[in-house]
């Protein structure tokens, strides 16, 4: 057993007792009650478990827990509330960018990473900055125009 | 008091949110963590399950050696048919059929495996990761019985039969007939035909499935959280399998993450899990991992079609004709049966075209693969495929246009109600209408100039037409699969005020990703006269209302809303009867909006929470038997339910290097009725188009001769991704149908056009070529062999 000692959305974790095998997806959703992280495949295709770990998008369930010692974490809880969207968050629910909701989180959180670090100038951009999440229900073309709305609205914030 | 608050009486008329894009009430809590799938609960010290599968596709059981398993740390209990004989009575998914043989359905393997990837032991363990370790240590003995890996051997002599009490590997077989086909066809001008393929799919929703049973000992009951689109059949067949009272038995489908049919069977882990927390007294959960949901999940498609068809010197179908196999895998689900894939094939052949002869034969055969089962459009993305691959032949012998042979074949306006040559009865439904919408919103002829410069440039581009009609919010009279016996032709809603004044309507529909939540309240705000966000919608529960069956085959707006609008009326009578004893006044000249009841043209109002407190709480107001409950509840059924149509078309370009197939227009005209929410079927539509998209360019779940699944993963079993799918544009006919609320069925048309009509555009770009498309997917590697083999047979004429 290991000790991680992680912060996830803001709030210092010290997790005595991990085993060095445990995916930090397990560990976010039956260690930390973070249940808004989704495992869609467990092998890295599907995109529905993707945090941000230290700044970048990670895939949860290729990861382990003891990877992550003294990481901060940010997972979709950390985002916004469902009182309080944030502005990626409220695009999405604005375009309807979601269906079953399932592959959401990992949608809004490559989404955020996407913002963070590229300018996104065409819907094709956002398409291949996408192409790491799989989606069943949307056939995609409102999720880019959820985040197409979000970059256009950083880009009027930042002028 | 001012006269601006008075009500207007044409503004209570009008629907104010029935056909607005209302942004989803589910939204806020799925985008921020909040949602609670199955797999999410947290129930008190949980047990895991892990199961052993099969990596036979048929043998015989010989022996299970469990015991090292047993003594494995963390494990709890070691399950194997044996362990569990005692605990069930198998789940028999009958139909009235002739010629159809019910498989039953097992919670593990006994005696023998049909398939790679059938449970055969399930290991109950402390956590998950220990229940698999002890996987590890059960050794099972297996004696090989051949495998039979596709359709057509399966019905070869000498071929193992995998269920030897049926007596063959056929496990339904049907015929449908109309008129002499055999000398229409030989009568005909001109004969096209061919055998087409569509291989077989998973549905692969998101969310793997996934059940949790939270066991309650003080009244030794259980609750089942199902990743389930059909809670309520699960429900009847747990509680008739297990013995247990529905009062004891709640089964629950909280968030559910997609489906499109992959959920909505009984499962063998749906039972077992429940024999297992009552066998233990323990909640216990399971998730499929992606390995298990894409080998044990029920499977689509995977059908074999002889058809020809015959038209007359002027493009006018008269004859069809067909052969059908299905490749049904190795059992019979619940409570669709091994029928509703392949029978439905050659029910919808003639489509929505008037074709005077027909007959269509179907088999459906048992080989060693998961079952197959719903999948949205069942059985119609193959038909149409066929039939409009047949009708753009037929055009391309005649020389007359595909929009134009398709328009003097479609059942037009004044010819409905319409009945196919196989049966089915067409409603009023704008099938002309959708051709015409469809071909100026692509702006077809332009598509045309524009592929006659791109074939003088030596580009392959085409351009494919496909029409489709269904049968949506089906009701009583037709069963949903042949010949089923439970019944599929309603559903109830229960909307009750409580004496807070707030409202809760409960349905029996399982919404999972449709958005029921939003569309529900939508209805019901405008028909009992409440504030949307007002209205709170509780569905796929158990508890919430005596019968109900769930959210399938394109039912949910057409049976939920109808009930929905009964019950709404029903019980705004009830509050206009409170009202009038309140405001003094006539029931009749009191009207209800926003949550308040108004004597119309006077500013005396009373609301809802005023309304309650004078029924249930201050007994002074109002009479005795003035004081009824604020509930209603309706059962509604449409008894034929109604047709929905569309028109696909789409523009595609093949990339002669690559073989790469790329979608460079996409239109959909289609007619659903009254539209309740359009944010939400245009979502619907871009849905079922991407998975059209899928299934004619890149899915394929492959199984090699020895019964072994080569895709079992998302890198082999490629589903689109968002560079794959293009923007789509989406037209709406809204013609009004004839059942309540003018609603139709809308959840499934978008995978049932788009296969044939890119099919049509593929055939039609490499045209030039002669190459035909006959198989689905047309992956790059299928293009580069039909271009390969083309390049061969021109080197050959050359030479001659």
């Amino acid at each position: 057993m290991a000790k991680v000692s992680v912060t996830v959305n803001g709030e210092k974790y010290d997790v005595p007792d991990v085993e060095p095998r445990m995916l930090l997806s397990d560990f976010l959703r039956d260690r930390l009650g973070l249940t808004g992280t989704h495992v869609g495949c467990e092998h890295g295709v599907c995109g529905a478990c993707t945090v941000l770990v230290n700044g970048d998008s990670a895939r949860s369930c290729l990861m382990l827990a003891v990877q992550t010692n003294g990481a901060e974490i940010v997972t979709v809880e950390g985002l916004g509330s469902p009182e309080e969207l944030n502005e990626l968050q409220a695009q999405f629910r604005e375009h309807h960018g979601l269906q079953c909701g399932f592959c959401t989180p990992g949608m809004v959180m490559t989404g955020e990473d996407l913002l963070r670090k590229y300018p996104l100038a065409t819907d094709e951009d956002i398409r291949e900055g996408l192409s790491g999440n799989l989606c069943r229900c949307t056939g995609y073309q409102n999720i880019v125009a959820a985040i197409r709305s979000a970059a256009a609205r950083r880009t009027e914030k930042a002028s | 008091m001012s006269s601006d608050r008075r009500v207007n009486p044409s503004e209570v008329l009008r629907p104010r949110n029935v056909g607005a894009p209302v942004k989803r009430t589910e939204d806020a809590r799925l985008l921020a963590g909040n949602g609670e799938y199955t797999a999410d609960r947290k129930p008190d010290r949980p047990l895991h399950l892990a199961f052993l599968r099969s990596s036979q596709p048929h043998a015989r059981i010989v022996r299970i050696g469990t015991a090292a398993a047993q003594e494995a740390p963390g494990v709890v209990a070691v399950l194997t048919a044996e362990d569990i004989a005692d605990d069930f009575k198998p789940v028999i998914p009958f139909s009235r059929m002739p010629n159809y043989y019910a498989t039953p359905i097992l919670p593990l393997a006994s005696k023998k495996v049909r398939y790679v990837g059938e449970a055969v032991v399930a290991v109950v363990a402390t956590s998950r990761y220990l229940a698999e370790d002890a996987l590890e240590l059960i050794d099972v003995e297996y004696q090989p019985l051949g495998a039979i890996s596709r359709g057509e051997t399966a019905i070869a002599e000498g071929a193992p039969l995998l269920h030897e009490e049926a007596g063959s590997n056929i496990l339904i077989a049907r015929e449908f007939k109309k008129g002499d086909v055999a000398a229409d066809l030989k009568a005909a001008a001109v004969r096209v035909g061919g055998r087409f393929e569509m291989t077989r799919k998973a549905p692969l929703a998101m969310e793997p499935r996934s059940y949790a049973v939270e066991y309650e000992k003080r009244r030794d009951a259980i609750t089942l959280y199902t990743s389930s689109n059909i809670p309520g059949i699960v429900r009847d067949a747990v509680s008739e399998s297990l013995g247990l009272p529905g009062h004891r038995l709640r089964v629950v489908a909280p968030d559910v993450g997609g489906s499109f049919g992959s959920k909505g069977s009984l499962y063998p882990e749906e039972l077992l899990i429940c024999i297992a927390a009552r066998k233990l007294r323990r909640s216990v959960k399971w998730t499929a991992d992606r390995l298990e949901d894409m080998s044990s999940s029920s499977q689509a498609f995977a059908e074999i079609v002889d058809a020809q068809m015959g038209f007359d010197a002027n493009g006018i179908a008269t004859s069809l004709q067909a052969d059908v196999i299905g490749d049904v895998g190795a059992f019979s689900i619940y409570p669709w049966t091994c029928g509703l894939e392949p029978v439905q094939v050659v029910s919808f052949l003639p489509g929505p075209y008037k074709i005077g002869s027909y007959r269509g034969a179907v088999r459906g055969v048992a080989t060693c693969k998961p079952p197959t089962g719903p999948y949205r459009g069942v059985g119609r993305p193959i038909s149409t495929f066929v039939t409009e691959r047949l009708m753009d032949l037929g055009a391309a012998a005649l020389g007359i246009d595909p929009l134009e042979i398709r328009r003097r074949n479609l059942v037009r306006a004044e010819e409905f109600p319409y009945r196919i040559a196989s049966g089915i009865i067409w409603d009023k439904t704008g099938f002309i209408e959708c051709l015409d919408a469809a071909a100026e919103a692509a702006g077809y002829d332009r598509l045309r100039k524009e592929q006659a410069e791109a074939r003088k440039a030596g580009r392959l581009f085409g351009v494919g037409v496909a029409c489709y009609a269904e049968l949506t919010g089906i009701g009583s009279r037709i069963a949903v699969a042949p010949g089923m016996p439970i019944n599929t032709g309603s559903e109830t809603a229960k909307i009750t005020i409580d004496s807070t004044g707030a409202i809760t309507a409960a349905f029996g529909v399982a919404s999972h990703g449709q958005g029921l939540e939003t569309t529900l309240a939508q209805i019901i705000a405008d028909d009992l006269g409440a504030r949307f966000e007002d209205v709170r919608v509780i569905q796929g529960d158990s508890d919430e209302v005596p019968m109900s069956t769930g959210t399938y085959a394109s039912r949910s707006a057409v049976l939920g809303g109808g009930a929905a609008k009964h019950a709404s009326r029903l019980l705004q009578e009830k509050i206009k009867r409170v009202a009038s004893h309140l405001l003094e006044a006539n029931a009749d000249d009191i009207e209800v909006t926003e949550g308040n009841a108004v004597v119309l043209g006077t500013d005396r109002t009373v609301n809802f929470k005023q309304i309650a407190k004078a029924v249930y709480s201050d007994m002074k107001t109002l009479p005795v038997d003035a004081r009824e409950e604020l509930s209603a509840t309706y059962t509604y059924d449409p008894i034929n339910g109604t047709t929905a149509a569309a028109t696909h078309i789409a523009a595609v370009e093949v990339d002669p290097a690559t073989c790469f197939v790329r979608i460079l227009k996409f239109v959909v005209a289609e007619d659903c009725g009254r539209l309740i929410n359009p944010m939400i079927v245009d979502g619907q539509v871009h849905g079922g188009v991407a998975q059209g998209i899928g299934a004619a360019l890149f899915e394929e779940l492959i199984y090699d001769e020895d019964g072994q699944l080569l895709t079992a993963s998302l890198v082999d079993y490629m589903i689109p991704s968002a560079p794959e799918v293009p923007s789509l544009d989406v037209v709406h006919v809204e013609s009004e149908s004839a059942v309540a609320g003018g609603f139709r069925g809308m959840g499934e048309g978008g995978t049932i056009g788009a296969p044939a009509a890119i099919a049509n555009a593929i055939a039609d770009a490499l045209s030039p070529l002669g190459i035909d498309v006959s198989i689905l997917p047309m992956t790059p590697e299928r293009i580069f062999r039909l271009m390969e083999q083309a390049r061969l047979n021109s080197i050959g004429k050359a030479d001659e």
